[in-house]
């Protein structure tokens, strides 16, 4: 993967540090994800410019947007770049449309053929002529996104834009953001403190802690490392890419496929080839060593046992890879038999290959799980995200 | 009914109020604007500068002015020598004492607009490609709308009203210097009931309705409403 973003940042307000450096994909959803105060958002205005951090380094694509050492910082104005606010903001004083015109009047562009791709993709062609303050929250939103984009930027910066909607009107606007993602070939950079939408946004994670970044990677991966407080939490889960295959329409059953293997879930209506994602909670997979016969669970598959932390409340999570998809282990690691946590993030694993268990630590004892050892996991249950 | 000369007066406290009024606008938009954002360590002095006519007795104002402009005055010195002469007892003088006297009645309304706009619009308007000075034609000047509305009105009948510091600096010189609020004064000194009922009648008339359409104004405009 290129990596044409390179951002570092150290910004030092006494109570509040950020010190991060970074380098992210030209391309996808790179979502930025920490608790609040974790330093997010102070980083995503710090890439736009909105705050100016005394010591930095910024290249998108090439342009050098700050360096701190040359003297150089291009104001946010300058900067080919789309920012969603929290809150919409829009300009109250005009309506959706010359809201949507505001940016484009300014880089000298027509507005009439890009525009109407975007007003299509948001689904905000009927409301062009109102005033923002007789929009939905949701509506506004949807605008602003669509304001952002109509500049047709080379970064979309997104700060937890659905974080002042309730849950209704996230609902309504989360299909959007995953039909941009699907559709949008700049990089875009998301905030969010919310799991359920890093893991249906992202494809690539950046964790933020304390305004700094202590792991950044592919989803996947980066989900799924264990020297990470997100595996090792009750939520944790890993979401893998998944492609419809087809329908047994006799049990209520859809088959989806992944690199190297296939599982069944819940009947999904839709199309046969259509791209979804789908994510497997750790407490919803456990372990067997022998291939189960005669179990009520449908998704059994084989696995290799890639790493085991303990939560030291008396949960083992166990970090397993799906040979056929990315399965060459390393070596170094089978002939381990620690149970200490065990970080594996460069040792090359793919997107979607990766899978936790949360099993109980007396479990892992008994079966006297380890490193390398080739087992059986069975999904009791999946979701998909689309 | 009106004298030829009070008409006069009429027309004097028209000009030197709407020159005032423009004045005030073009100095204290960039004060007000200064005032709504700094964090600088000066911000209270200017304010409590800025504020200080709303207190002052007019006359102490306008017997500071009358000093420093005077020929003795460091300020009347200057004009002297610049070849301007004095401003005291003219219509410049007047105009000076006037936009000092009535600035925060033009400053304050704009600060507070300024500030309630905040910075989340000006970003956007960053993000949007519009520089600092665009942003502040493009969206600062409308959404601050009711506080131009304000300054302005308050700002023109403050300085229709005075008359303390119009009487030091001006004195009461017809055509030049001789406002309405002075030929009141003139009328009564005088005994001249009916006349000073009519200009003093209309003075009032003119405060109440300018007050009436700035609160119903303000009341209505959608923009107002939005920042409160």
């Amino acid at each position: 993967m290129t990596m044409p973003i390179t951002a570092r940042f150290n910004l030092d307000y006494g109570t509040f540090k950020l010190a991060v450096d970074l380098s992210l994909p030209g391309s996808g959803v790179t979502v930025l994800f920490g608790p609040s105060g974790s330093g997010k958002t102070t980083l995503l205005r710090c890439i736009a410019g909105l705050q100016r951090a005394p010591q930095g380094f910024l290249e998108i694509n090439g342009t050098i947007w700050q360096d701190s050492e040359r003297g150089i910082f291009v104001p946010t104005h300058k900067r080919s770049l789309g920012y969603v606010f929290q809150e919409a903001n829009l300009f109250p004083h005009l309506t959706v449309k010359q809201n949507l015109q505001f940016g484009l009047k300014r880089i000298g562009k027509s507005a009439a053929t890009d525009l109407s791709h975007i007003l299509e993709l948001l689904g905000i062609g009927h409301l062009l002529e109102r005033a923002p303050d007789r929009l939905s929250g949701g509506e506004r939103q949807r605008i602003a996104i669509a304001r952002a984009l109509a500049l047709n930027p080379e970064i979309l910066l997104m700060d937890e834009p659905l974080a002042a909607l309730d849950f209704k009107r996230k609902q309504e606007i989360l299909p959007f953001l995953s039909r941009l993602h699907r559709e949008l070939n700049i990089p875009v950079l998301y905030v969010t403190h919310a799991q359920q939408e890093m893991a249906q946004l992202a494809d690539y994670l950046v964790i933020m802690d304390e305004g700094r970044s202590p792991a950044s990677g592919p989803l996947a991966e980066t989900l799924s490392r264990l020297d990470m407080p997100l595996a090792l939490d009750r939520n944790a889960a890993t979401v893998w890419p998944v492609t419809i295959a087809g329908h047994e329409a006799e049990y209520h059953l859809t088959h989806v496929t992944f690199a190297g293997g296939s599982i069944s879930l819940p009947s999904f209506a839709a199309k046969i080839g259509t791209p979804l994602r789908l994510q497997i909670y750790a407490r919803d997979v456990s372990i067997t060593l022998q291939k189960p016969t005669d179990t009520s669970i449908l998704n059994v598959l084989p696995a290799v046992i890639t790493g085991i932390a303990d939560d030291e409340r008396g949960h083992s999570i166990v970090q397993l890879v799906l040979p056929g998809i990315a399965g060459d282990t390393d070596p170094a690691q089978q002939s381990s038999a620690s149970e200490i946590r065990q970080p594996i993030a460069d040792k090359g694993a793919g997107q979607g290959n990766s899978l936790l268990a949360h099993i109980t630590l007396k479990s892992a004892k008994l079966l006297k799980l380890r490193t390398g050892m080739a087992v059986y996991v069975q999904i009791k249950g999946t979701s998909i995200l689309n | 009914m009106l004298s030829s000369a009070d008409i006069a007066t009429l027309w004097l406290t028209f000009k030197v109020a709407s020159l005032a009024t423009l004045i005030m606008l073009i100095v204290g938009t960039p004060l007000a604007w200064w005032l709504a954002r700094t964090t600088s360590r000066f911000k209270g002095i200017c304010n409590a500068l800025v504020a200080l006519p709303l207190v002052l007795p007019p006359t102490v104002l306008g017997f500071y002015l009358l000093v420093m402009l005077g020929p003795k005055g460091p300020i009347g010195r200057l004009t002297n020598d610049l070849g301007w002469g004095t401003l005291p007892f003219t219509f410049g003088g007047l105009i000076v004492a006037s936009v000092l006297y009535s600035l925060p009645f033009v400053v304050q309304p704009l600060q507070t607009s300024f500030a309630a706009i905040g910075r989340q619009p000006l970003e956007a308007a960053a993000t949007l490609r519009a520089g600092p000075l665009d942003t502040f034609f493009s969206v600062v000047i409308p959404l601050a709308k009711p506080g131009f509305m304000t300054a302005t009105i308050l700002g023109f009948a403050h300085t229709v009203g005075e008359f303390g510091v119009v009487l030091m600096v001006g004195g009461n010189i017809p055509d030049k210097t001789r406002v309405v609020s002075v030929q009141i004064y003139n009328h009564v000194e005088a005994l001249e009931y009916e006349q000073a009922h009519w200009l003093a009648g209309g003075l009032l008339l003119f405060s109440f309705t300018v007050l009436l359409v700035l609160y119903s104004a303000l009341k209505t405009h959608p923009v107002a409403h939005q920042l409160k």
